[in-house]
């Protein structure tokens, strides 16, 4: 493989400039490869805890799916419908950003508004039955989860964007930046030294004409 | 900086509407195309977290790339009346192997 030389010229101005950019190029690739190691290990930790936890929440939503099926089956379509529109309370969220490693990741926190103290049950109980009571209270426990579930996904989602991002940098560093200048650095050495060479034979040669 | 998010859910109708009891705001769709007119409009509007049926998300892949490396809005899958189809674990995988190279959930 012919490594890619920089194309400059050849003195030792230019030699010092671009042992100073290796060094740089060095000293980012350490820290990028610190970065990139750390980021791996919080990922992973983080991962494991999504695939669980999303396991978790879809048994869980798809019982409660089921559960209000069978409500619904027990109810008029209109009656059933009447009695969800109108909810007790609103439920919005707060989201601040914690930085992990350079990435911005959300961290959610919901807030109930609604009447204090009113019941999570947004309709009279007259008309309405019990199982839509009991489906209503299982949906509700697994809110919390459900937003945990979102927090984390989303966090595992920007933060392998920014590994495979880190790693490209790492590897142009690594296999491209470094080596080029490695190889621009040893090539403006060899033809340094093939002119002090050049001039010393000269010398030579002209003190032995001299001498003569 | 205070502010606070709505939460959409987007779906079809049977696996929606449970969610307008817990006070979010519910677009049922039936097709992934009013699916995608929803989920963006919901995005403009400045919801901060959108829930999605599988059903409609397996045909809406540029979609949910769009909103991938986006903080906000966060788009996450959840199971349509159908049950779970795994496209969410699915994905989990995909991040899995696009930061490390391998699958290593699936080893158990």
């Amino acid at each position: 493989m012919k490594m890619a030389r920089l194309n400059v010229n050849p003195t030792r101005m230019e030699m010092s400039r671009l042992k100073k950019r290796l060094q740089t190029a060095r000293r980012g690739h350490k820290l990028l490869k610190d970065k990139q190691d750390e980021l791996m290990k919080r990922f992973i930790d983080l991962v494991k805890k999504n695939n669980e936890l999303r396991k978790k929440v879809e048994e869980q939503l798809t019982e409660s799916l089921k559960d209000f099926m069978m409500a619904k089956a027990v109810m008029s379509t209109q009656m059933f419908e009447e009695a969800l529109i109108m909810p007790a309370e609103k439920i919005l969220l707060d989201v601040s950003r914690r930085n992990v490693m350079s990435v911005n990741v959300p961290v959610m926190k919901f807030e109930r508004k609604g009447g204090e103290g009113a019941s999570i049950y947004p309709y009279g109980f007259a008309q309405t039955s019990g199982e839509l009571d009991a489906a209503i209270k299982k949906l509700y426990d697994i809110l919390p989860n459900l937003l945990s579930l979102a927090e984390i996904e989303k966090s595992c989602q920007l933060m392998a964007d920014e590994i495979e991002k880190t790693r490209r940098r790492v590897n142009a560093l690594e296999y491209v930046m470094i080596p080029q200048l490695e190889e621009t650095i040893k090539y403006i050495t060899m033809k340094l030294d093939e002119n002090e060479r050049g001039n010393l034979v000269r010398l030579m040669k002209v003190k032995t004409m001299i001498n003569q | 900086m205070i502010h606070m998010y709505k939460i959409g859910v987007v779906g079809e109708r049977d696996a929606v509407l449970a969610f307008l009891a817990l006070g979010m705001t519910v677009k049922s769709v039936e097709s992934p195309e009013e699916a995608i007119r929803a989920v963006d409009s919901m995005a403009r509007e400045g919801y901060g977290l959108i829930f999605l049926t599988e059903t409609m998300a397996k045909d809406m892949e540029e979609t949910l790339n769009r909103y991938k490396n986006q903080m906000l809005p966060a788009v996450i899958l959840i199971p349509g009346s159908r049950g779970s189809l795994g496209i969410g674990l699915a994905k989990i995988r995909e991040n899995v192997e696009k930061a490390v190279g391998v699958d290593i959930l699936s080893e158990k």
